[in-house]
């Protein structure tokens, strides 16, 4: 229809999505809601610019109007356009695909989700001291049918889990919070309801509500420039906030300067910059073989392959995300398929994949008897950085002193900041696949309006020379 | 009315870039009507329906030209069930009558599969609204090409100064109705349109920002002048040392740091003791030239004049000269306080009760020219950027300016200053309020539209500076 009406390219991706939400409070069901939604979004090249038109009117009617509206978009775009786009060339497919999973978390009673949320709360609540408890599921299917004016013709079913813990201890003047498996969500994967059962809610709830506690008599802190050991899930968080968006090719080109921002990484950075210490490697992989992440897939929204790429290798930089539109712009020949989107009424864009650093040799005793002075810091509670991804701030829910090359006490109020080049250079080990985990960030936001995108970090902890540490709460 | 037969109807309306009109009103409070009836057939006594349309279109550009352009039509019914002290939401974007009975039903089974809950309150009965009239036709009917054009002047305009323009024109219109079997029903639609832009020149940028009802009221070549005249100012930014300035925050900035206490102004975060409100009401917060309200009804703001339950929402003082006077309430949070509901309720089921969606932070007489002219060393803030929660208690948050730093010396504008990052008590910062302009809505990137006047604060800590 598309076509007919003018344009020289046109996508449609067709998605049911259906969603889960379950949440407990204080011992008390808090969201419990179900959704659904049903639409398709045309993407169209007509006058050599881009035009796009969802609708939920599935009629051969709302189609039609809908590809003539994209069509006429497209022409609008057109009268602001400095050149024609240009798509790197892409086989046409014919493939359907769904994601691996055991236990399908539709198909799971919910009496059974809400009664282990329930319980685990209890256990939370059972703490003296704790003034909050919290917990939530959210599981998610989505069916995209996509087909493109070149022949493509690709379904995929994509199954996400979700789960986590909180506690909240109010006392004196202070909010204290400690998370399980992660803080804002929990922990989110490419699976069923497995992954839910493998978590041991009940073990750790009273672990967590106890730590929310103690923080409270703690010692702060200290503000110096040291040794820093991350845990593996606020390492995943630092890998997408000062690697992933940096690298996003639309970002570098200038396209998200009004909001998301730009990149320091610019073009003539690629294979000249020194990114990270030489024992630094980070792959962005979208394919089922690294892990069941968010961004695992078998096809991007632009019916693209999922690849691994190389990010960062032996600490130089040398890849880009890319799209069919950008990729020639770094002299490659295909798109790196990270392309997605979040719904049938949002245009496709580059958006991270699995951006993970690969495992090193240190088990986690080794490297913390390795440390003579250090901090470990653990679970993410704040995140920030500038909008050309150079200096950055984390804060964390803990952190524990290690002299000596022990383990020893508690620290609240951790936080720490640098530059990212600088961070990632002072990289000086990284622990082994024993510790690697394949970290869900199910909230990526990005692009006008508004798309919520879930992302994957491999990651396991590592340890950094010379990083700020404290200034958060730092009254100089 | 079959209420497939209305998505059929509304189909053919479509075909143009842009323009595109919401459904009739008669033909949401259909669906609603459908959804209750099939309610009852099942015996359900207590369901609650929400029907929500929206219409939207943008058109993105960057590098001087138009690089995505986007449109988006929407409908979504979503139902809540009451039964034996029990509740759940199922919401779907189906409307025939056999997606809208299973639906019903799922709602039903879900409610079914928890516990009772002690403290549900039954639905509400019919209220009376105020009306508010925010669907301007002129915004409606915008088309692609209006943007496109709009936008092309922006990048004319940056291209003659040797500049890069970037941003957004967006233009949309939404319409709900909220209706359950106690006899309940509120409606309400409006528009909106907003343009941002962004001027990039040599390794400097500047920016500005507009959002109303009435697309007439944004003018974008003059929101595109401001951020290029600020942008050539932004060159060759010095650097200084991190440490505690008087600045000046522009609109944009005050809204995206102040618009973090929405949420501790909820009853239910203050019972949670989640709130940096927590023990603290009555208490002298801020100086005596703060003075905070809550008004949906404020001439600038937008949204419906009720809540997520259909209770219509009342103004609220909450800071009044620096004092904590009030929260907002759900009904349920009202209850647990003995108090009246505020009509600030999120649609339930949600753990989160109620907050303030309409904040107005009194204005003083006060200019930025004034604030100026009256400092002689301090910085001049255009927005901040990723702003996070540090401390909870204390609010301190932590974020970077973005987008043009200038030093103020002497009572005059000067270099531009490299960014910072700062790590600023909320509660800190509005005791130290020196200076208040005129409160307008502003827009920026981190909390949603609001009605505030620019500031000049002494002591504001930043703690680190960027490279650039």
């Amino acid at each position: 229809m598309a076509r007919l009406r003018g344009a020289t390219y046109a996508d449609v991706r067709v998605m049911h999505m259906r969603q889960r939400d379950l949440t407990t409070k204080n011992g008390q069901v808090g969201t419990l809601g179900q959704s659904e939604s049903l639409g398709l979004g045309i993407r169209v090249i007509a006058s050599g610019a881009w035009g796009f038109a969802s609708t939920d009117v599935m009629t051969r009617e709302g189609v039609a109007a809908c590809a003539a509206q994209a069509v006429a978009i497209a022409k609008a775009s057109a009268l602001a356009k400095k050149k024609d786009v240009r798509l790197a060339h892409e086989a046409a497919y014919v493939d359907s695909w769904q994601s691996p999973f055991v236990k399908d978390p539709f198909e799971i009673p919910l009496e059974t989700q809400l009664k282990l949320l329930l319980a685990a709360d209890e256990a939370m609540r059972r703490v003296k001291g704790v003034t909050l408890t919290e917990t939530d599921m959210q599981f998610r299917k989505v069916d995209t049918w996509f087909a493109s004016s070149e022949g493509s013709k690709i379904h995929q079913r994509r199954v996400v889990s979700g789960c986590g813990i909180v506690a909240t201890c109010f006392q004196g003047d202070a909010i204290q919070k400690r998370s399980y498996p992660n803080s804002f969500g929990g922990q989110h994967v490419l699976g069923g309801y497995e992954l839910i059962e493998s978590l041991d809610l009940l073990k750790h709830a009273p672990r967590v509500a106890e730590e929310a506690v103690a923080l409270h008599d703690a010692t702060q802190c200290p503000e110096r420039t040291g040794t820093l050991i991350l845990g593996g899930s606020q390492l995943g968080l630092q890998i997408h906030e000062s690697i992933g968006h940096p690298i996003e090719l639309d970002r570098v080109l200038g396209q998200e300067a009004n909001f998301a921002g730009t990149s320091f990484l610019t073009l003539d950075q690629l294979h000249h910059l020194r990114y990270a210490s030489p024992i630094v490697n980070v792959v962005a992989d979208a394919r089922i073989s690294h892990g069941p992440g968010l961004g695992t897939f078998a096809y991007d929204d632009e019916g693209v392959p999922a690849q691994r790429i190389d990010i960062i290798k032996d600490g130089e930089f040398c890849g880009y995300l890319s799209s069919r539109e950008t990729a020639h712009l770094i002299g490659l020949e295909r798109s790196g398929g990270t392309v997605r989107t979040e719904g049938w009424n949002r245009l496709p864009m580059i958006r991270m994949t699995n951006v993970s650093i690969l495992p090193g040799p240190w088990t986690l005793e080794h490297l913390i008897a390795d440390t003579n002075e250090g901090i470990l810091m653990e679970t993410n509670r704040s995140w920030s950085i500038d909008d050309r991804r150079y200096q950055f701030q984390f804060s964390t829910e803990i952190a524990w002193e290690i002299q000596g090359g022990k383990k020893t006490r508690m620290l609240k109020n951790p936080s720490y900041s640098g530059i990212t080049t600088e961070f990632w250079n002072s990289c000086d080990a990284i622990c082994n696949a024993g510790h690697w985990l394949l970290w869900g960030t199910p909230n990526c936001g990005k692009g006008q309006p508004m798309q919520t995108m879930g992302t994957g970090h491999g990651a396991s902890p590592a340890r950094f020379r010379n990083v700020k540490i404290g200034t958060a709460f730092s009254d100089e | 009315m079959n209420a497939g037969n209305t998505m059929r109807g509304a189909a053919t309306k479509r075909g143009k870039a842009g323009g595109e009109a919401l459904r009739d009103g008669r033909e949401l409070r259909a669906i609603a009507a459908t959804v209750l009836r099939l309610a009852k057939q099942r015996g359900v006594k207590e369901a609650e329906v929400h029907v929500e349309e929206v219409v939207d279109a943008l058109t993105r550009f960057a590098n001087n030209a138009i690089h995505q352009n986007v449109a988006e039509h929407g409908l979504t019914v979503s139902i809540r069930t009451l039964v034996d002290g029990r509740t759940a939401r199922v919401t779907t974007n189906r409307v025939e009558e056999d997606a809208l009975r299973a639906a019903l039903e799922n709602s039903l089974a879900l409610a079914a599969s928890q516990p009772k809950d002690p403290h549900l309150l039954p639905l509400p009965g019919k209220q009376k609204y105020r009306a508010l009239q925010r669907f301007i036709p002129a915004t409606a009917k915008l088309t692609a090409e209006a943007r496109a054009r709009a936008v092309k002047r922006a990048c004319e305009l940056a291209a003659r100064r040797g500049q890069i323009a970037a941003g957004i024109f967006e233009s949309g219109q939404s319409q709900t109705v909220l209706s359950n079997s106690r006899g309940l029903f509120a409606a309400y639609r409006q528009t909106q349109a907003e343009f941002s832009v962004t001027l990039q020149q040599g390794g400097a940028a500047s920016w500005a920002k507009a959002n109303a009802a009435d697309v007439r009221a944004i003018d974008p070549i003059a929101l595109a002048r401001t951020a290029s005249e600020k942008a050539k100012r932004a060159q060759n930014p010095v650097e200084l040392d991190p440490g505690r300035y008087t600045v000046i925050l522009e609109p944009a900035a005050v809204l995206d740091l102040a618009g973090f206490l929405f949420y501790d102004f909820a009853a239910t975060a203050v019972e949670d003791k989640r709130s940096c409100f927590s023990g603290r009401m009555g208490k002298t917060l801020f100086g005596k030239n703060i003075t905070i309200t809550d008004d949906v009804y404020h001439p600038e703001q937008l949204g419906p004049p009720f809540d997520g339950e259909g209770l219509p929402r009342q103004r609220v003082v909450l800071v009044d000269k620096g004092v904590l006077r009030n929260l907002v309430y759900s009904r349920r949070s009202a209850k647990t306080a003995r108090t009246y509901p505020t009509g600030h309720g999120f649609a339930l089921p949600n753990e989160y009760g109620e907050a303030p969606m309409n904040l107005v932070i009194a204005g003083g007489n006060s200019s930025l020219e004034e604030m100026v002219r009256s400092t002689e060393r301090g910085l001049l803030v255009t927005r901040l950027w990723y702003i996070r929660e540090v401390d909870p208690y204390e609010k301190i948050m932590t974020g970077m300016t973005r987008d043009g730093l200038y030093l103020v010396e002497k009572g005059q504008i000067g270099r531009a200053a490299r960014n910072f990052r700062f790590n600023q008590s909320i509660l800190e910062m509005l005791g130290n309020v020196e200076l208040l302009g005129t409160a307008h809505r502003a827009s920026g990137e981190e909390s949603m539209e609001m009605v505030v006047p620019p500031m000049k604060i002494r002591g504001f800590q930043f703690s680190e500076v960027t490279k650039f």
